[in-house]
C-alpha cells in the first residue's frame, strides 16, 4: 500500500514512526512531502533555539532516519493539487505521485489579522526555525519590541525577544486578560504581576489599528488612538490550519478553516486522513502536540488494518509549561463553576503563587484547576482529575500540601491505576512504564530508550523516575545510591556512620566502613565529609594525600601546573595598606592579578614551592586562606550599603563580613557562595547564590539554592523580614541539613530541585523545625564555626607539612623547569597546552 | 620489596627516603632531565612508578594525582581532569588517553630506588 503523507511536522514525524512500528516496511510504501528544507524538528521548543540550541539539536530524527525506515522523504517540497479521481498528487515542481492512503498533516501557521502595515520590515510571526533566524538578525538593531497576543506562544515571543537583549518588550492582548483560553482572570493578574517583576510591559484590553513606519515599522496605533512606539513586533495572534490544499481539492473544511474530520480523522473523501492542528474535529483545532500525536496513533491503527478499534474522542487539553521562568498550569476543567462544583483558591500575591482547584460538590473529584508560580503538583492533580481518584477528606490538602518527612512523594503515584496515562506526549500508562522496569529496564534512560516515555516534552520524567523506584522497591530491590566501589553507602549514610563512629582520618573511615584502596571519587568525598564535621586542618592526620588536588596543596591548580592563590576578603571590603601588600607580593613573586567576581584579588602562577612563602607575607599582613580550593564556604560579596549608598536600607557590608566571617572555612558537598544586598536594586546579586541576603524596610529576606554556572538559577524565598540572629540560625540550619544530606558535588540548588516538596518542604524544615533538628544544627554549626583556624597559618608554621611543597623530592630547590611563560597585556600568562 | 621482575638491563638509582613519601600518595624524583611520578601504597605496602606527564594535556603532575584501585587495579587520576591510569601496566582506564610508562621500584634499608632501562631517556624525546 502505498502512503503519502503531505507535511513534515513533529505530528507526521510520529506518525510515521508509529506506521513503521504497526506493519512491515514492505506493507507500507511511504513518502514524505515537506515544505520546509528541514526534516521534521521540535516545535514545542522552538524557543529553546535563542538559549543556545541549534537547528539539529531540535531535529525530531535527521534524514539518515528515514532513510533506515526506508522512508522517501522529499523536504522543500510544496503539494499544490490532489487528483482525487486518480489519487494522484502533484508538487510546486510539477512532479506527481500516485497514493492509496494520502496523509494531511499540513499543520497551520500563524493568524495575521488584517491591521494596515503588516508588511513593514521589522514585523514578524513566530512559527519556524526561519522566523526565529529573521527575528535574531532584526533584534541586533532593535532596542524596543512588542509581541501582539498574550497567550501560550504570545508569552513564549515575548520571552524570545528578552533573550535576544531587547531591553523593553511589550506585550498587547486583545482580552482582558494573559492567556484567558487556559487561565481565570485572579491567576491571570498574578501571572500580569510577576512577569511585569521580570521586565516585561504588558497591555490588556488593547487592540492595534494600524502598524506605523515608513519602509520598516517604529510603532502600533491602538483602536483607543494611543500609540506605542517599537522598532520590532511579533504577531502571534493565534493559528490558522493550513487547509488550502484540502480547499483547493474541494475536501470539506469548516467555516473559520480547518479540515473536517470524523473520529477516525478521515476527511470528506475517505482514501485521506488529515491529523495535526490542521484538523477539525467537531468544531475544535487541537493546538498542542499531544492530541496530534493521537490522531498520528489512531489513523496508524486504522490504515494497518487495525480497523475501528481505536478512534479519537477528543483530547484533554491540559498543559503545563513554565513561562519566562514562571510556572503555569490548567487541567481539567478549569474554569468549572456552579452548584456541581466548589473552588478552593490559594492565593499568596507576595509570592505570585496563584492556585486554584476546582472540586465537585460531594467533595470526591478533582474536575480541574490552574497553576500558577507553583506547580510541581501538577502531573498528581492531572493524574487525580483524569483518573477520578477519590479525593482525601481535606481535598484542599493537594494544593496547600501536607508534607509529612520524605520519601511520601511517591506514594501518590502508587496510588494511580495502571492505565493512568504518565507520559501524555507519547500516550505512555503507568502499567508500561512498570511493566518495563519489571523487564529489566532500571535506569530512567533504559525506560526512555524502551518505551519512549518522557523523549516527547520531558514533563513526566520525575513521575517516570518515581515509578521506576517503587516498582523496584515492590520487587524487594534497594535502589542505592552509593558512593564508588569502595564505599557500599550513600554520602548521607557515610556522613551519619562517620559521625556515630567518630571517625577522624580517612583511613579510618575505609578500616570501618569500606573495602580496598579507595579512589578519586572517595577520597575527597569522605575527606569532605571529614572537614564538615569536625573542622580540624585538613592536612593534618595523614590525610593530605586523601584529599582533593586542590585542597592538597590549599591553592588552585592552573594550565601548567602552578598555582593560583586568593586570599580572603570578607565582604569585599579592603583597606588601601592590604591592597598595597597583595601588590607587593604579587611583584616578588611575579603572579598574574586579576580581580575575581566573588569581590577578590587571585594571584596566578605561583611555583609550588613558593606557595608558603607566599602565603607566610600574606599572612603577616593579616589574610587569611580564602578557600577558593575548596568546596567551601567562598565568598559572601556585599554591595555598598547604606553606609555610602542613598537607597540603600541596612548595612549589608557589615552584615556580609559577619556571615563570612561566621561560615569561613566550612566545608560542603560542594562550594558554597552568598552575597548580601542593601535594598531591592540587589547590586550583590544575592538571589544567584547558594543563599543570599536582601534588606528590607523590616529586616532581611533570605533566599536560598541559587546558582550560576552552566544552568543558572535563581534562589528562592525562604524567609522574610528577619532580624539579624533569626536570619543567622535560618542560615546555620539551611547550610547543616544541606551538609547532612546532600550527595557529593550536588550544588545547593540541584539538592533542593531533587527534595521532594521543594522550597516548601525545607521553609517547614528550617522555619517550623518540622524535623526537630534546629537546636541540633545550630549547636553543631557552632561547634564548627569555634574550631575555625586558617589553615595556611597553621600549614606554614608546620615544617612536616611545608615540606611536601616542593616540585622535586629529590631537589627541593628546583622548580619544575617544564613551567613556560609568556607575556600579555604587560603581566605574564601560562604557554598555552596541547 | 620490590613489585616487578627486574632484568639485568635495568639500572635502579635512588631516588628518596621511605619517609619522604607520604603514605598513600605521590612525589615527583628527578632523574637526569626526567620527572618520575613515585607513588607508596602504603595501605597494601606496594610501590609504584610512572612518568609524571600526563599524556592528556602534557602536563607534568601525575605525581599529585590521588592514588587508589579500581577492581584492585593500583591506578592514579591527573589533577587536571581525572584522567585514570592503570600503575600496572600504564593503560589509560577512563578514556582513549594513550598510556603512560611505568617504572619498576625496589625499597631496600628504607631507601626508595626506581628502575630505569637504558633507553628511558627516549621516552621523552
Amino acid at each position: 500500500m502505498k502512503v503519502i503523507v503531505v507535511g513534515n511536522g513533529m505530528v507526521c514525524y510520529n506518525f510515521c514512526e508509529k506506521l513503521r512500528k504497526n506493519g512491515s516496511n514492505s506493507q507500507f510504501e511511504i513518502t514524505v512531502y515537506g515544505e520546509e528544507t528541514r526534516p521534521a524538528y521540535d516545535r514545542v521548543h522552538l524557543s529553546a533555539y535563542f538559549s543556545g540550541k541549534t537547528a539539529e539539536d531540535l531535529t525530531m530524527a535527521p534524514a539518515s532516519w528515514y532513510a533506515e525506515q526506508q522512508i522517501r522523504l522529499i523536504t522543500g517540497a510544496l503539494v499544490v493539487k490532489i487528483d482525487r479521481v486518480n489519487k494522484c498528487i502533484t508538487t510546486h515542481q510539477g512532479t506527481t505521485d500516485n497514493y492509496d492512503v494520502l496523509v494531511l498533516a499540513t499543520g497551520s501557521s500563524a493568524f495575521v489579522p488584517p491591521i494596515p502595515g503588516v508588511d513593514k520590515q521589522g514585523v514578524f510571526v513566530y512559527r519556524t526555525i526561519e522566523d526565529l533566524e529573521l527575528m535574531t538578525d532584526y533584534a541586533k538593531h532593535a532596542k524596543t519590541g512588542a509581541v501582539i497576543g498574550g497567550g501560550l506562544l504570545g508569552l513564549e515571543a515575548a520571552k524570545a525577544m528578552l533573550d535576544l537583549g531587547i531591553t523593553e518588550t511589550h506585550v498587547v492582548e486583545f482580552a482582558p486578560r494573559l492567556m484567558p483560553r487556559q487561565i481565570d482572570d485572579a491567576g491571570s493578574r498574578i501571572l500580569q504581576s510577576k512577569l511585569e517583576q521580570l521586565g516585561l510591559c504588558i497591555h490588556t484590553s488593547k487592540s492595534a489599528s494600524a502598524i506605523c513606519g515608513g519602509e520598516a515599522i517604529n510603532g502600533i496605533r491602538f483602536s483607543d488612538d494611543t500609540q506605542l512606539d517599537v522598532d520590532m513586533l511579533v504577531i502571534s495572534a493565534g493559528i490558522r490550519p493550513r487547509d488550502e490544499l484540502a480547499v483547493a481539492s474541494g475536501l470539506e473544511v469548516g467555516p473559520k478553516g480547518g479540515i473536517v474530520v470524523n473520529e477516525y480523522l478521515q476527511t470528506s473523501d475517505e482514501r485521506i486522513y488529515a491529523i495535526g492542528e490542521c484538523a477539525l474535529r467537531n468544531g475544535l483545532i487541537y493546538g498542542l502536540v499531544a492530541p496530534g500525536y493521537e490522531m498520528a496513533e489512531v489513523v496508524a491503527s486504522v490504515i494497518a488494518g487495525g480497523g475501528r478499534e481505536k478512534a479519537f474522542h477528543g483530547f484533554d487539553m491540559s498543559t503545563k509549561l513554565k513561562l519566562i521562568g514562571v510556572d503555569v498550569a490548567s487541567f481539567g476543567d478549569p474554569f468549572a463553576d456552579g452548584e456541581a462544583c466548589r473552588t478552593v483558591v490559594f492565593e499568596q500575591t507576595a509570592k505570585g503563587v496563584y492556585k486554584r482547584i476546582n472540586i465537585s460538590s460531594d467533595g470526591k473529584q478533582l474536575l480541574g484547576g490552574i497553576l500558577i508560580g507553583e506547580a510541581e503538583n501538577y502531573n498528581m492533580l492531572l493524574q487525580t482529575c483524569k483518573n477520578k481518584i477519590v479525593l482525601p477528606p481535606d481535598p484542599e490538602d493537594v494544593i496547600l500540601g501536607s508534607r509529612g518527612g520524605q520519601g511520601d512523594g511517591g506514594a501518590g503515584v502508587l496510588g494511580l491505576p495502571d492505565e493512568a496515562l504518565i507520559c501524555s506526549c507519547e500516550g505512555i500508562s503507568k502499567g508500561a512504564i512498570c511493566g518495563a522496569v519489571n523487564d529489566g529496564c532500571e535506569t530512567v534512560d533504559a525506560i526512555k530508550q524502551c518505551t519512549k516515555a518522557g523523549t516527547g516534552c520531558g514533563g513526566c520524567l520525575p513521575m517516570v523516575k518515581d515509578l521506576m523506584v517503587y516498582t523496584m522497591k515492590a520487587q524487594g530491590k534497594y535502589v542505592r545510591n552509593v558512593l564508588c566501589e569502595h564505599f557500599t553507602y550513600s554520602r548521607q549514610e557515610l556522613y551519619d556512620l562517620v559521625k556515630l563512629h567518630r571517625l577522624n582520618t580517612y583511613d579510618e573511615v575505609l578500616d570501618h566502613l569500606g573495602t580496598g584502596d579507595g579512589c578519586e571519587v572517595c577520597k575527597p568525598a569522605v575527606s569532605s565529609i571529614l572537614a564538615s564535621l569536625w573542622n580540624e586542618m585538613i592536612l593534618g592526620k595523614n590525610n593530605d594525600t586523601a584529599q582533593d588536588s586542590n585542597d592538597r596543596f590549599l591553592a588552585n591548580i592552573q594550565k601548567g601546573g602552578t598555582y593560583s592563590v586568593v586570599p580572603r576578603i570578607p565582604g569585599g571590603e579592603i583597606t588601601p595598606d592590604k591592597l598595597i601588600v597583595i601588590g607587593a607580593v604579587a611583584k616578588k613573586y611575579n603572579l598574574y592579578t586579576k580581580i575575581t567576581g566573588g569581590q577578590r584579588i587571585d594571584l596566578f602562577g605561583a611555583h609550588l614551592a613558593d606557595l608558603p612563602a607566599i602565603w607566610e607575607e600574606l599572612i603577616a599582613a593579616g589574610f587569611e586562606s580564602g578557600h577558593a580550593y575548596g568546596k567551601a564556604l567562598r565568598t559572601v560579596k556585599s554591595c555598598v550599603g547604606s553606609t555610602w549608598c542613598r537607597f540603600g536600607l541596612l548595612d549589608s557590608v557589615s552584615f556580609a563580613i559577619r556571615v563570612e566571617e561566621r561560615y569561613r572555612g566550612l566545608r560542603a558537598p560542594h562550594k558554597i557562595k552568598s552575597a548580601v544586598s542593601g535594598c531591592i536594586r540587589e547590586c550583590a546579586e544575592a538571589q544567584s547564590k547558594d543563599f543570599g541576603i536582601i534588606a528590607t524596610e523590616k529586616g532581611w529576606n533570605l533566599y536560598v539554592g541559587g546558582n550560576g554556572g552552566s544552568k543558572p538559577q535563581h534562589a528562592q524565598l525562604l524567609a522574610t523580614d528577619l532580624d539579624s540572629e533569626t536570619c543567622i540560625r535560618y542560615i546555620d540550619r539551611f547550610l547543616m541539613f544541606y551538609i547532612s544530606t546532600a550527595d557529593p558535588l550536588t550544588r545547593t540548588a540541584t539538592w533542593l530541585n531533587k527534595m521532594d516538596g521543594g522550597i516548601d518542604y525545607l521553609r517547614n524544615v528550617v522555619v517550623n523545625d518540622s524535623l526537630g533538628m534546629a537546636e541540633q544544627w545550630e549547636r553543631e554549626m557552632q561547634a564548627l564555626v569555634a574550631n575555625y583556624a586558617c589553615e595556611w597559618k597553621v600549614a606554614v608554621n608546620d615544617p612536616q607539612i611545608r615540606k611536601r611543597f616542593s616540585h622535586f623530592v629529590n631537589a627541593p630547590d628546583e622548580k619544575d623547569p617544564t613551567v613556560r611563560f609568556e607575556s600579555m597585556r604587560k603581566q605574564k600568562k601560562v604557554t598555552d597546552w596541547k | 620489596m620490590m613489585n616487578r621482575s627486574s632484568n639485568d638491563s635495568i639500572t635502579w638509582f635512588p631516588a628518596c627516603k621511605l619517609e619522604d613519601v607520604p603514605a598513600n600518595g605521590g612525589v615527583c624524583v628527578k632523574y637526569n632531565d626526567e620527572q618520575i611520578a613515585l607513588f607508596h601504597f602504603a595501605r597494601r605496602g606496594e610501590w609504584y612508578a610512572s612518568q609524571n606527564l600526563c599524556p592528556h594535556r602534557q602536563q607534568m603532575v601525575l605525581s599529585r594525582g590521588i592514588i587508589g584501585s579500581e577492581n584492585g587495579e593500583p591506578k592514579v587520576a591527573c589533577p587536571f581532569h581525572k584522567k585514570t591510569f592503570s600503575l600496572v601496566d600504564g593503560h589509560c582506564i577512563n578514556g582513549a588517553e594513550c598510556a603512560i610508562k611505568v617504572y619498576p621500584v625496589k625499597v631496600e634499608d628504607g631507601q626508595v630506588f626506581i628502575g630505569v632501562s637504558k633507553c628511558v631517556e627516549e621516552v621523552y624525546a
